[in-house]
């Protein structure tokens, strides 16, 4: 147990064919694996959850093949009955690592439901400040609200719904070298705390052999503001780096929405970050996947729990939780380099919706009902069209689950 | 209405027409006192917003200072929010010295570069130009203080940025090369910096201070300047004789008044500076962040504990020193020319 | 040096005569180039917000609201266009009644020391760091009401509320005197004097403090991040709800990493300079009916 979350086991084992990048992989598994996923999601939506503790689940069959650049919609129907009497704006703050889905998101549901939802990508930090502060009717935020943060919100409980996945990419500017180099855990943590300051730096070289490095130094981005996105890769780099741990002053000062950077150039948002990454030469740092290729900037592998290197894209984003086999019960779950998967990209994150549980205004907690009821199933078939991953079946059902423990005055919204 | 004996009626019958609120009585009075002491109120507002902000900025930066301690701000330059737990007093986790640091090295640039050419400007406009390109010249100049702050900023990161690295590059290998001063001037040069800051600061003060310059070398008495030109002074003797003396103090004012804008300037500074808020950074090519920096990027995310007091004591900080140059400014130019 | 005498041939050539001459040009030549610099750089700024500009400036940028995905082409800043419209609107309404009246106060009926320091703190005002009177209106509304437009027209109309005080002071002092002595001579009263000969009198320079706090207000964005937080893809007309402004959307899309997005930006620049470059030279072409001497 760490920080009050429940680790996850994995057991599921595959033989991954080796050929990388815009790979062809076997058709069968395909569609096996999609079959697969669909009936066992079904046959648990059927069941539904027990009441107390975590679910226990069967493990989900094989995960979907690498990086095909295609997008597969889940097309989840499991939605909550429209509630009546919505307001017909709502507000919103936080995450850049959700900018460009809820961007997508706000936009296509104002379409079809005239529901204006305005949000503000203002940083993960800023989005629990401001929900604790009760200026905003919902939060964002890529780092779950702990136990602390809770008692500081103005509003009482907060319940914590994940809406959808995505891989951190570490991306360079290094004209004339593709995307794909590849980086460990270890190397990653020195490079960001400074111990390695050249891109031809014999570790780099020894993981890339037969690239041609330049003798450029290593310009590092860093985000400035409180950081959701942070707190991803700063969790995997304390988990596979002790470089890293050891520079920051220990495995509580090395993991967080912020920390004390030693190098590097501080920008504001996954924006600021990516447009530094652009603007200088021999930049590099962690961005979400959509910014990056956005921005067509050129990102790296990075290698995974099961020993290998991974490109980051919807799918091995979405084998990240392949394997995962129980939930906590509040659904704050950390699945950073959590999947032994072979084809898991190990930096991918949720983003969490933060909505207090007790409303006091009816028309607000309609509309964020139905809104995050839409997010959960139509919106999750809107992904790919910004790089984004759907969530996985088990963990959408747990969610549409815990949309109904919002509250107005006493009532369950949608009971 | 009968017009009242003694004053109508005199009038009226001998044919001239009387505004009829002249023949009202009682009613304008007690207007006229409604109406002074709205004036009188309205007058005040500006002393009570003042009292105000700096009461609102004590009372929420009260925690942080209770915490802490009022001086540890100052004497810190160590801001690490997420170090700052409730139990850890000393040392101060919200260390505000890079910041004015940032804010003091950014503005200084921005003087070294904006007084010479604001002062060149204004002269030209005053003594040189011909009597046609005058109104023009000047409307120019004053063009530059109407372009917004955040314009500024992007034309900073796109156009200013690039065009200035062949030169940046050039002083790191020379100046930063040289032992003692060198450390101020050395590189990487990532673009985002103190320097780049403060080029944007002079851009922005410029039109300030060029604006008020104009106004204290066009006050400057005709006769004093004829006398000069008239004893056989070429035109540089002229102005170094009959305008730049009487303009000391009106030229210190001016340029105090664009220090106390650089001071405050926060969006274009936050675009161009890198907001590096760990420490002091010796290098003027390397990034930094100023007060007004901190503030725009954090306020919103403050939710380590005091962190929302510390940038609020930051907030006031500023307002102290922004006071006090604004004071100075005043009084300044207040003795050199009437503004 | 060679002292020549009046009258010799060579005089008005003389050696010292030269290099004063030489000298003078030069540093004359400095001058300029000060200017050239100066003016040069305003020509860089916006012949290049123009260039950068004009390509995605259309008509459906100024009446579309940006597209969902933030790395699509197309759309506009509509939204932000009347946000701005609206929050300075309110802003104005309050500020510039409110500057009015306190010029009023200081040039017809303040006498003394209190005027004196109302006048002094509000040049001082002036110079305030607009973050912190961001800070200030977070700190007093922000946290009991949320973001909103409103809060935004709250900061920047104690932004505006100086400068209109300011103009329009100096606009009333130049009143010639002997109008107020006929009128009151003819037994208006103090307000009527005000109301019906000095502001009238006054108004061509009153417009033009009056437009040009407006023009900077326009261009504010650091109050509004913390008052009304931004709208960026919907068009609100609400002030009770948060809106977006032209200056704040600029500033969201500068700072992103997509080029689209940067794009928009750059013809909201162009919109923006547009915007309060017409107020300027409108606040400068009634202010030319005022101005007595030249530039």
């Amino acid at each position: 147990m760490r920080n009050g979350v429940m680790r996850a086991d994995m057991t599921v084992e595959m033989e991954p064919s080796l050929t990388r990048g815009h790979a062809v992989w076997r058709k069968a598994a395909t569609v096996r694996g999609a079959l697969t996923l669909l009936v066992g999601g079904s046959v648990l939506a059927a069941c539904g959850s027990s009441s107390t503790g975590a679910t226990t689940l069967a493990p989900t069959a094989t995960p979907t093949p690498v990086c095909t650049g295609t997008t597969t919609n889940p097309g989840y129907s499991n939605g909550l009955a429209t509630v009546a009497g919505q307001a017909t704006t709502l507000s919103g703050a936080g995450s850049t690592f959700v900018a460009p889905m809820m961007s997508v998101w706000t936009k296509a549901y104002a379409t079809s439901n005239s529901v204006q939802v305005a949000y503000s990508s203002v940083g993960s930090g800023a989005g629990i400040a401001q929900l604790q502060a009760n200026t905003v009717d919902f939060g964002d935020s890529d780092a779950f609200m702990k136990d602390s943060d809770i008692a500081k919100a103005k509003g009482g409980p907060v319940v914590q719904i994940p809406l959808v996945q995505a891989p951190v990419v570490v991306a360079y500017n290094l004209p004339g070298i593709a995307s794909g180099l590849k980086f460990d855990g270890n190397t990653l943590g020195k490079i960001f705390s400074g111990g390695i300051t050249m891109w031809n730096d014999p570790a780099i070289k020894a993981l890339n052999p037969g690239i041609t490095l330049p003798s450029t130094p290593i310009a590092i981005a860093h985000r400035s503001d409180g950081s959701g996105t942070t707190n991803i890769f700063t969790d995997f780099l304390t988990q596979t780096s002790p470089a890293w741990v050891t520079a920051l002053g220990g495995s509580t000062t090395s993991v967080g929405k912020t920390v004390a950077w030693p190098v590097g150039i501080g920008g504001k948002g996954n924006d600021g970050v990516s447009a530094i990454i652009s603007q200088t030469p021999g930049g590099f740092g962690y961005v979400e996947l959509d910014y990056a290729i956005a921005q067509h900037q050129t990102y790296g592998d990075v290698e995974n729990k099961a020993g290998k290197f991974i490109e980051p894209c919807e799918q091995t984003a979405a084998n990240a939780t392949v394997g995962i086999t129980s939930y906590p019960a509040d659904l704050r779950v950390d699945i950073v380099n959590e999947s032994s998967n072979p084809e898991a990209y190990p930096i991918t994150g949720l983003t969490w919706a933060l909505v207090y549980q007790n409303q006091t205004k009816a028309a607000v907690a309609a509309g964020l009902v139905n809104f995050l009821s839409w997010v959960l199933t139509k919106g999750q078939d809107l992904t790919g069209s910004v790089n984004y991953t759907p969530l996985g079946p088990t963990l959408q059902a747990l969610c549409i689950a815990q949309l109904k423990k919002i509250t107005v005055n006493g009532t369950p919204v949608s009971p | 209405m009968p017009p009242p004996a003694g004053v109508g009626g005199g009038i009226a019958a001998s044919g001239v027409r009387v505004a009829p609120i002249l023949l009202k009585r009682g009613r304008p009075r007690i207007a006229d006192r409604i109406f002074g002491t709205g004036v009188s109120i309205t007058g005040g507002i500006v002393l009570v917003v003042i009292a105000a902000m700096i009461v609102f900025l004590v009372l929420q930066g009260l925690p942080a200072m209770q915490q802490y301690g009022f001086f540890s701000f100052i004497t810190s330059s160590r801001w690490t929010p997420s170090t700052a737990f409730p139990n850890v007093s000393h040392p101060n986790p919200y260390g505000i010295l890079q910041f004015i640091y940032g804010t003091m090295l950014t503005s200084i640039i921005g003087m070294i570069i904006a007084v010479p050419l604001a002062v060149g400007a204004a002269l030209v406009i005053t003594e040189v130009a011909p009597q046609r390109i005058k109104g023009p010249l000047s409307a120019l100049v004053d063009l530059l203080a109407a372009v917004p702050s955040v314009v500024y900023g992007f034309w900073g990161i796109f156009a200013l940025i690039p065009a200035i690295r062949p030169v940046v590059d050039f002083l790191t290998t020379t100046l930063g090369t040289v032992p003692v001063i060198g450390i101020a001037f050395q590189g990487p040069f990532f673009g985002v910096s103190y320097f780049s800051a403060g080029l944007v600061l002079a851009i922005m003060v410029l039109p300030i201070i060029a604006a008020v310059c104009r106004e204290v070398f066009r006050s400057t008495p005709r006769n004093e300047k004829e006398a000069a030109l008239a004893l056989g002074a070429t035109r540089w003797e002229m102005i170094r004789i009959a305008v730049l003396p009487r303009a000391r103090s009106g030229i210190v004012g001016a340029s105090l008044l664009g220090l106390g804008r650089a001071l405050g300037e926060t969006i274009a500074v936050t675009m161009v500076i890198g907001n590096a808020v760990l420490h002091i950074n010796s290098s003027i090519f390397s990034q930094g962040a100023t007060m007004s920096s901190v503030i725009a990027n954090e306020f919103t995310e403050a939710t380590e504990p005091f962190h929302l007091s510390a940038l609020f004591v930051v907030g006031f900080w500023l307002l102290i020193v922004a006071l006090v140059v604004n004071i100075l400014a005043r009084l300044v130019a207040r003795r050199g020319v009437a503004l | 040096m060679t002292q020549l005498a009046l009258g010799t041939p060579g005089f008005r050539n003389r050696p010292a005569l030269r290099r004063r001459r030489a000298r003078s040009a030069a540093l004359v030549g400095l001058l300029i180039a000060a200017v050239v610099v100066a003016v040069g750089v305003l020509a860089w700024v916006l012949v290049y917000v123009a260039i950068q500009g004009a390509g995605a400036l259309n008509l459906g940028f100024l009446t579309q609201t940006p597209p969902g995905n933030p790395a699509a082409a197309g759309g506009g800043f509509f939204n932000g266009i009347v946000g701005s419209l609206i929050i300075v609107g309110i802003a104005a309404a309050i500020a510039i009644p409110l500057g009015i009246g306190a010029a009023i106060y200081l040039v017809e009926y303040g006498r003394g020391r209190l005027s004196a320091t109302i006048r002094f703190f509000n040049d001082v005002l002036i110079g305030i760091p607009t973050i912190v009177t961001g800070a200030f209106i977070y700190a007093i509304w922000v946290t009991r009401f949320g973001f909103s437009g409103f809060a935004g027209s709250l900061a920047l109309a104690i932004v505006m509320l100086p400068l209109v005080t300011r103009t329009t002071e100096e606009m009333l002092r130049l009143v010639p005197n002997e109008l107020r002595e006929g009128s009151l001579a003819l037994g208006a009263t103090r307000s009527q004097t005000v109301m019906r000969v000095c502001i009238p009198t006054a108004l061509p320079g009153i417009i033009t403090g009056a437009m040009l706090a407006v023009a900077r207000a326009m261009g504010e964005t650091a109050p509004l991040l913390l008052t009304a937080l931004g709208n960026d893809l919907f068009t609100e007309y609400n002030p009770a709800r948060r809106m977006s402004t032209l200056s704040l959307q600029i500033f969201d899309n500068a700072v992103t990493g997509f080029q689209e997005g940067q794009s928009r930006a750059w013809a909201g620049a162009l919109t923006l300079i547009a915007i309060v470059l017409i107020f300027t030279f409108v606040a400068r072409f009634f202010g030319r009916r005022v101005r007595t001497s030249d530039a």
